[in-house]
This record gives structure tokens, sequence and C-alpha cells, in this order.
């Protein structure tokens, strides 16, 4: 047959897609299992990283069953919703849905008799989507601890949120003022105070304005969905 | 009687394991001969393949191609050192397809081939590493894709698979995919050395603590860090000083004007 043909070169094509094509879904079916396995590991040592127990992979489902006490589902409501697993609610299809039609997962986790309340959050980036999770003291009110992580920034800029000098300046930043009011915590341009002392405002990222800007966005945008459940709690403190 | 037999028993197996011997030398010397009418499998002409990539025809300090990874992920060893494996499995498996199928892709469409053939393996990588490297798959993360479009791996299926038969294409590509590891390595070492103090994250240089007393080794006697090593402008000056030692002492590679 004549390699410069037409119908050769047409027969070429459709032979060499249809194999790379099933030759690469046999591969991602086949190690799909081993990879939510991954994530699900990662999962749970974001969330243990919060409220500071350090973790592999490995060890992370036995820890995770060890300080994780509660694992909760509410509406926006605040109410309790049954028959939900909180761990396998996937935000990012929750956030397409209308707010009256969400769910809220919370864990609460319990480290040595003291208690935190672990929101997961998630928002848009610069590139995609971004994610994190932000633990509370008991008083409802305090961060104890903060993980993001993200899924396309740019490496060396908005990136950087996954780093630990990033989660860590909202370490015990507050979420709500003294009045019981929702506030959140605003990553602020050229805010360098070394004590890093104002209760709502963390410093941003010097070129991610973008990304820090969604990560002050998903934080005020996600806790607003907790407010009334906090308020119910006999823990909830805002210190005046 | 049965030590007779246990005797007879061993000459026996004495005379098979003889015979075989001498089976096995003539076979030996069959393979030898009829290959080395055709070639050696590791003759001069393959080991050059193999060896050049490394130093006289390296790709990234004499042919200058994959920069743009040599720049992002040489930060710390570890992800070069994957990086440099998953190139060198990209280059030297697209190479070997590609020199098998050289008689049968249509000449007007043999870029795309070339194409589909590097997106399906780095794909493949992709899958494979997210399975069961998921740390370093993560600290990778868009590069491994970026494999696909690293200049190296379609050059090299371009000048040489598409003319030569798959054993010194798989030379080829194991060798220029040594060459792009060997260099990435190199830079990965410096920087992690002096940008972090760490190799392979051990703190080699001692331990960095938050004051002079808290700190052990180098750190302790009041040595820092050198943050500028870790930002990607440094990469290409070690690159620069790399080749810079690398032409002094090859001359051959010095371009007359």
């Amino acid at each position: 047959m004549d390699r410069n043909s037409n119908s050769y070169t047409f027969i070429f094509s459709i032979v060499m897609v249809i194999v790379v094509g099933s030759a690469l879904a046999y591969a991602a079916t086949s190690l799909a299992p081993l990879q939510s396995k991954n994530v699900k590991q990662e999962k749970m040592q974001n969330i243990l990283a919060t409220v500071g127990i350090e973790t592999d992979r490995t060890g992370a489902q036995a820890k995770y069953e060890k300080y994780i006490e509660k694992e909760i589902v509410l509406n926006n409501k605040g109410e309790i919703v049954e028959n939900r697993e909180a761990f396998n609610v996937d935000l990012a299809k929750e956030l397409d849905k209308p707010v009256d039609e969400q769910v809220f997962p919370l864990y609460v986790a319990n480290v040595e008799g003291k208690k935190y309340y672990i929101v997961p959050v998630r928002g848009s980036g610069l590139w995609d989507e971004i994610w994190g999770y932000i633990s509370l003291e008991s008083d409802l009110n305090t961060v104890a601890g903060a993980t993001f992580d993200h899924a396309g920034e740019t490496p060396g800029l908005g990136a950087e949120i996954t780093k630990d000098w990033f989660g860590g300046m909202y370490v015990n930043e507050k979420i709500f003022d003294t009045e019981g009011n929702l506030v959140g915590i605003f990553s602020v341009k050229g805010y360098a105070q070394p004590n890093n002392n104002d209760d709502h405002k963390v410093d941003t990222i010097s070129g991610a304005t973008i990304t820090s800007d969604g990560v002050t966005a998903m934080i005020s945008e996600r806790f607003a969905h907790y407010v009334p459940y906090f308020k119910k709690q006999e823990n909830f403190n805002v210190g005046n | 009687m049965s030590e007779i037999k246990t005797v007879m028993a061993q000459n026996n197996s004495n005379t098979t394991t003889e015979e075989q011997k001498e089976k096995k030398k003539n076979e030996m010397i069959f393979f030898l001969s009829s290959s080395e009418e055709k070639e050696h499998f590791l003759s001069k002409r393959n080991r050059k393949l193999l060896t050049d990539p490394l130093n006289d025809d390296n790709p990234i300090t004499v042919q200058v191609l994959g920069i743009c990874s040599a720049l992002a992920i040489t930060v710390q060893l570890e992800p070069a050192v994957v990086m440099g494996i998953a190139v060198i499995v990209v280059i030297a498996a697209s190479n070997v397809i590609i020199s098998l199928l050289r008689n049968l892709i249509p000449n007007r469409i043999r870029i795309i081939v070339q194409l589909v053939v590097i997106a399906g393996l780095v794909a493949l990588v992709d899958q494979v590493l997210k399975a069961y490297a998921y740390d370093v798959s993560k600290q990778l993360s868009v590069f491994v894709g970026l494999i696909i479009t690293n200049c190296i791996v379609m050059g090299r299926l371009e000048a040489f698979a598409m003319g030569n038969k798959p054993w010194r294409s798989f030379l080829d590509g194991i060798g220029n995919g040594a060459g792009y590891a060997l260099l990435l390595v190199l830079v990965a070492f410096i920087r992690e050395l002096f940008g972090s103090g760490k190799l392979f994250g051990f703190e080699v240089l001692g331990h960095n603590g938050a004051t002079d007393a808290a700190s052990t080794g180098l750190y302790a006697l009041g040595y820092e860090n050198n943050g500028f090593m870790l930002l990607s402008p440094m990469a290409l000056i070690i690159v620069g000083i790399i080749i810079w030692a690398q032409r002094s002492k090859n001359r051959k590679l010095i371009e007359e004007d």
C-alpha cells in the first residue's frame, strides 16, 4: 500500500488512536483504586495537620481514627444532616448546588483532652480550585491551625499557599468580632507587622494577589454557613 | 553395592554436565560470531550512543534543550532524580516505539504520530507516579505533563529514531535521557546543598535552628543558607557555569567565530 496515500494515512491514524486510547483507559482504570487511596490518606493527613498532628501517609488512617472523634454533616441552617458521611462529602460537587441544598462537613478532633473543630474550605484561585482545612479551638473563634492546597496555582507564587509559613500566619487569628459577627480573615497587601497582632488580618503573598484574595474569599464564604451551628454550641465564646 | 551405584550416578551426571557445557560453548561461539557479523550489542559505535550525550553532545549544556524543566525542578535532589528517571523512560520507550514503526509511519503525519506516542507514554508515567509515588508526583505536578513538550524527546525521535534500528534508538534514548538527568542532578545537588543545607532532605550541614544556640554544625558557627539558590535564576547561572567549566576542559566544543 502506498504510504503517502490519503487512505493509508487515515487508517494509520485511526488504528493508532484506538491502540493508544485503550492502553491509557486500561491503565487509568486499573490504577484508580491505588490513586484514590492516596488522595484519601492525604486528606486525612491535611486534616490532622491543622490540629498539630504530623504523620506520614501510611500512618494517617490510624491517627485519624484516634484523634477525630466526630464527623458531622450540617445544612445551611446549622442542623445536623443524618445519613451522610462527612469524609465522603465532595465539596467540589456541593459548591455547584444552590446553597440551601448544600451540606457542610465538620470534623471534631480531640487531642489530649483539647477539642478542635475543623472546617474544610474550598474556592477558586487564579488558575484552578484551591482548598484547605482550618481548625478552630474550642471557643469556635480562634484559629488553631490551617493547611491549604491547590490544583494549579503558579509554582513559587500562588502555590506558596501550601507552605507552612502561609498556613502558620492564620494561627491565633479570630473569625468573629467581639460582638459575634463573622468577619473572616483577610489577606492584606503590605501587612508586614512582625507580631501579626491584628485578629483578622494576615500578610499576602507578593505576586499572588488573586490567589490570596481567593483564600480570603473562600474563608468568608465557607464559614458563613457554619455560623448558625457555632452559635448554638455552649462553648461558643467570642471573648469580649 | 550402594557405593558403586552412587559413583556411577556421579559419573553419569558428570558426563551430562560436560556435554551441556560443550553445547553451551558452541552456542556461545555461534552467538558471538553471528552477532559480530552484524554488530555487537555494545560495539564501540553503540557505546558512543550512550556516552556521547553525557559530555560531548549533552542535551542541556551543548544543545541547550530542556532548560525549562531544568530551572523548575532542581531546587531539591529528590524530584530532580525522579524527573530524570521519568525522562529516561519516556525517551527510551518512545525512541523504540517510533523506531519499530519508522517504516509504517506516513511521512506527512510523522510529527503528529511522534507527539501521540510521547503524550501517551507521559500520561502513563503520570498515572503510575500518582499511584505509586504520590508525594513525588505532587511535587513534580505540572512538569510531568511538560515532558511532552520537552524538546529533547521530540528531537531524538525526529533526528534519530526515524532513521535507526530499535536497539540503537534505545541506546540513544537512554544516553540522552541520562545526559539530561546528569545535569539535573548536578544542578539540584548544588542548589539544595547551598540553598537549604540539605541533600535528599537530610541536614548535611547541621541543623538550622531559630538561634545560634539551637543550631548545630556549620549553622552554630554563623553559617547562613543562600536563599538566592532557591530561586529559578540561580539554576540558569549554575547551568551557565557548568557550560563554562565543560568547555574549558573540552576544547572541541568551542565554536570558532
